[in-house]
């Protein structure tokens, strides 16, 4: 097939944004052409411009954005210079946009076929029941079950991936010929991820429509696209198709990126580059302690259940058991009951019955609320999944490290204090002078240090680690992690780790719990677990993370 | 429908949870009237110089010889059956005197809300639209003025440009001209009754008489109105599924109206709720101003009278429509929006 015209092609885009210090430059002069009904990836970090762009290219950026120079031509008419009608005009049927976010992205009080008839009637002058019609054609070609009632729905009644569903319907209603997809999976489960994302696709395929997938998931890029772009900073760094940049990454920065991506056979040393590994202190690597046989457990967990007062059952007969120093993960997807069996187990949260034994005592009887001045507090402990929300935002680095010293092990303001904060922080590798600052002058990549030096501060057996790297950019992902597997090999920590990220539970944890429904459905040695699944729900699981063999087997069949 | 039938249910456990602080304010206020200084007795015995027997026989006749607890129970009764006593200034029945002056007090709060919504959310959204722009600091300066100029000083200013240098107005006091004739009395607004009765001339006499003391009080309010409508319709343009609506083309009267202002609008309805019934109770310098026979000044009368029934009657009046004007809201935030009726 060949076009002598590309659909898109973008010369030297220069985003800038006014902020109170001054304009910003979020993107810094990139230059992409995209043909009819090609799919590209566009993949970088937080902050590297990615999502700006394509807002640029939709005209969609904020009041404060500013496309500052360069020319977006569609279609050989130049966007930046479009007025408002002829660019209201273009948006839904030219080019559609797909956001992160689904259930933000759909207006709360209004009816999500009314929404579909709305984006319908903006470009056709047909009646309201015809538009109506279509939006009901719509749900089902979304798949969505019983499109006839959800016609009336409002989005808070369905879930994420239905709300992405009704989303990819509205994008896709007036037949652009540009379909720009912006982290349309972030937040969903890895399952729903792929159903959205292979229904997206489809759609895509059927209607013949070019497709943008912005994401920071190189894997989810390399599956979707043909060819992937990666920006940092507000630059393209690399263009390349998408199995090369995969296998033979050029730009230093695609390397870091690619090595920091898990993938089903990462190990945890492996996520930063070598020239990486210079800057970050040596870590001797023992082989993992293998827990020597009639040791009794740190934790055992009993027929653990939880009733909520609505009547719906949280976990079921959960049963299970930490040796110290193992690392043991729990998935599932959301609403499988793996936060609420967490909670439980740190005594955040009563159970309905069901006995945890930690070291040998009972600690099931202690309520939640009163565990707080058990001496067992100190010994079990909790890294949060978002590193801003965790942190007290009056309190500085100092005053969060210290506060379960201050609080649990009762120690008074002073040199001693002083010292055990400075310590911790060196553990987690946060530098001192970084100490006095609050949570909002601090980075992402900062803050979860912050979180896990006051997991760490008392000395705990146990961390319960909820999603710790779930808000975290790959690279900065990358390196959180190796410190906790360091930290856990020093300390003979126990880790029970909570993760939907079944590459990051596979490099982490050497025995996996999969739940779903709030039971336990398979457990295992994670190698084998996740190389060998033995129930239908794991192998579903499995399989929905992309993973480069099986991408390169997927793309070879297709005929690319 | 079952959103009904939730919406209705919610609001009955509201006003069933609302009695107990009703009973309060009864209590309350019956106390209250017994600490403040003046005895109505001696107000009302036929004059200063009067005999202390005077007094006594009429202490006597009002009951308040008696021991307060025993009072406040004899009041309590009272109040169960629907008796809130008798006014010693009008000689009436505090209950007629209220229901009397109520329809003027509430005619009077619906039509300066009204005018209030009409102008304040058209100018929070013209404000909202363009931050920081000229429109945006006009709609500023001018809330700001509406809430610095006490209602008194804009009530006589507004007599005295549109009555005495225009003479558009009729003069300022009450509800109409004394030689009109009254509608049948169906509701109580004169507006209403007036169109009712088919009487356009009336009604077009009642409405001038209206419509300056319903601007006076209008003015003190559009500022909150106003200004919750800003920052609501910010909140609003900014967020996502207005990025969405204008993803797929929406057009710009769609996406302000349908999209960005019904969602803003949901905040504006509680402020709203409490705007009514802060000007009913309140407003009664307005009330004095045009001579409005309306409850706050009544009750004003009352109270430098120690008159105890009227004051306690109107207290009780005021915590009521408090809990009505909640209800309502409540009811029109579950219409409004669909997330609520579900929780």
């Amino acid at each position: 097939m060949t076009t002598p015209k590309p659909l898109l092609d973008i010369e030297n885009l220069q985003v800038t944004f006014s902020t109170r210090r001054g304009p910003v430059e979020a993107v810094r002069g990139i230059s992409l052409s995209l043909a009819e009904g090609e799919t590209l990836g566009i993949v970088g970090e937080s902050g590297s411009g990615k999502s700006v762009t394509g807002f640029a290219m939709t005209r969609l950026l904020d009041a404060s954005g500013k496309i500052a120079g360069g020319r977006i031509s569609f279609r050989d008419r130049d966007i930046t210079k479009m007025t408002s009608a002829s660019l209201r005009e273009m948006h839904g049927s030219a080019m559609a946009m797909i956001f992160q976010n689904p259930r933000g992205a759909l207006n709360p009080i209004r009816a999500i076929g009314q929404q579909i008839a709305d984006a319908i009637l903006a470009h056709r002058k047909i009646s309201a029941s015809e538009a109506r019609a279509e939006s009901l054609e719509l749900l089902r070609a979304v798949k969505i079950r019983d499109p006839d009632k959800r016609m009336n729905a409002y989005p808070h009644e369905l879930s994420g991936g239905m709300c992405q569903r009704v989303m990819i319907a509205m994008a896709i209603s007036s037949n652009p010929a540009l379909l720009i997809a912006d982290e349309p999976t972030t937040g969903l489960d890895v399952t729903t991820q792929k159903v959205v994302m292979d229904l997206l696709a489809s759609i895509a395929a059927e209607r013949g429509m070019a497709t943008i997938l912005i994401t920071h998931d190189l894997g989810l890029a390399a599956r979707y696209c043909r060819r992937v772009v990666v920006m940092e900073q507000g630059r393209l760094v690399e263009e390349a198709d998408a199995l090369t940049l995969f296998r033979s990454p050029q730009h230093p920065y695609t390397k870091r990126l690619v090595a920091a991506s898990p993938t089903a056979t990462s190990r945890v040393q492996d996520l930063v580059t070598d020239d990486e590994k210079l800057l970050v202190p040596a870590v001797p690597l023992a082989p993992p302690p293998k827990p020597a046989h009639g040791t009794p457990p740190l934790l055992e967990v009993l027929d653990l259940v939880k009733r909520f007062d609505d009547g719906t059952v949280g976990v079921e007969n959960f049963s299970m058991a930490i040796a110290p120093g193992e690392s043991v993960g729990l998935v599932g997807e959301s609403g499988s009951g793996k936060s609420t069996t967490s909670r439980m187990i740190c005594r955040l949260l009563d159970q309905t019955e069901g006995t945890i034994n930690f070291n040998g005592q009972s600690i099931s009887h202690i309520p939640a609320r009163d565990f707080h001045r058990a001496p067992q507090r100190r010994e079990i402990q909790i890294v949060f999944q978002d590193p801003n929300d965790s942190l007290n935002p009056r309190f500085n680095a100092f005053d969060c490290i210290a506060h379960p010293l201050i609080r649990l092990l009762g120690m008074r303001n002073g040199a001693a204090l002083r010292q055990r904060v400075g310590e911790c922080a060196h553990r987690v590798g946060l530098p001192a002078n970084l100490l006095e600052r609050f949570p909002h002058q601090l980075s992402g990549g900062q803050k979860a240090r912050i979180g896990i030096a006051r997991a760490i501060a008392c000395r705990p057996k146990l961390l319960v680690l909820d999603e710790p790297t779930a808000a975290l950019d790959v690279s900065v992902q990358a390196v959180v992690l190796q410190l906790l597997d360091r930290l856990r090999r020093e300390d003979n920590l126990a880790f029970l780790f909570v993760s939907h990220d079944l590459n990051v539970v596979r490099m982490m944890c050497q025995r996996t719990i999969v739940l779903r429904n709030g039971a336990i459905v398979e457990e295992g040695e994670s190698h084998q677990l996740f190389d060998s699944p033995k129930t239908s729900y794991t192998r579903e699981l499995v399989d929905a993370v992309p993973h480069i063999e099986m991408i390169a087997a997927e793309k070879m069949a297709a005929g690319a | 429908m079952t959103t009904l039938g939730a919406t209705a249910i919610r609001a009955a456990r509201r006003f069933a949870s609302s009695l107990p602080a009703l009973f309060g304010v009864l209590i309350f206020t019956f106390l209250l009237m017994r600490v403040l200084p003046g005895d109505p007795a001696v107000f009302f015995a036929s004059g200063p110089n009067s005999g202390k027997e005077e007094i006594e026989t009429i202490r006597k006749q009002m009951g308040l010889d008696k021991p307060v607890p025993q009072q406040l129970f004899l009041y309590l009764y009272d109040v169960g059956r629907g008796n809130l006593g008798r006014s010693l200034m009008t000689g009436q029945n505090v209950t007629k005197d209220l229901r009397e002056r109520l329809p003027a007090s509430l005619e009077l709060t619906f039509s300066a809300l009204l005018i209030a919504l009409v102008l304040a959310i058209p100018l929070g959204v013209l404000a909202a639209l363009k931050p920081g722009s000229l429109v945006d600091h006009g709609v500023r300066l001018f809330c700001a003025l509406g809430v610095c100029v006490p209602t008194f000083v804009s009530g006589l200013l507004l007599i005295y440009i549109f009555y005495y240098l225009f003479g558009v107005s009729p003069d300022p006091t009450g509800r109409v001209d004394i030689f009109t004739t009254l509608p049948p009395a169906h509701t109580g607004f004169l507006l209403i009754d007036f169109a009712l009765a088919g009487d356009f001339d009336g009604w077009w006499a009642a409405f001038k008489q209206l419509i300056l003391p319903a601007c006076t009080m209008a003015l003190f309010v559009i500022a909150p109105l106003a200004r919750i409508t800003r920052a609501s319709m910010l909140a609003s343009l900014g967020s996502d599924f207005v990025r969405t609506a204008r993803s797929v083309g929406l057009s710009w009267w769609r996406i302000i109206i349908t999209y960005a202002l019904r969602n803003a609008i949901l905040p504006v309805i509680t402020i709203a709720g409490i705007v009514f019934s802060t000007m009913l109770g309140a407003n009664v310098l307005v009330e004095k101003v045009f001579s409005w026979p309306g409850v706050a000044s009544y009750a004003l009368d009352a109270l430098l009278s120690s008159d105890y029934a009227p004051v306690q009657g109107f207290v009780l009046l005021m915590a009521s429509v408090f809990v009505i004007v909640n209800l309502v809201v409540d009811v029109l935030y579950g219409i409004a929006d669909p997330r609520i009726s579900i929780g």
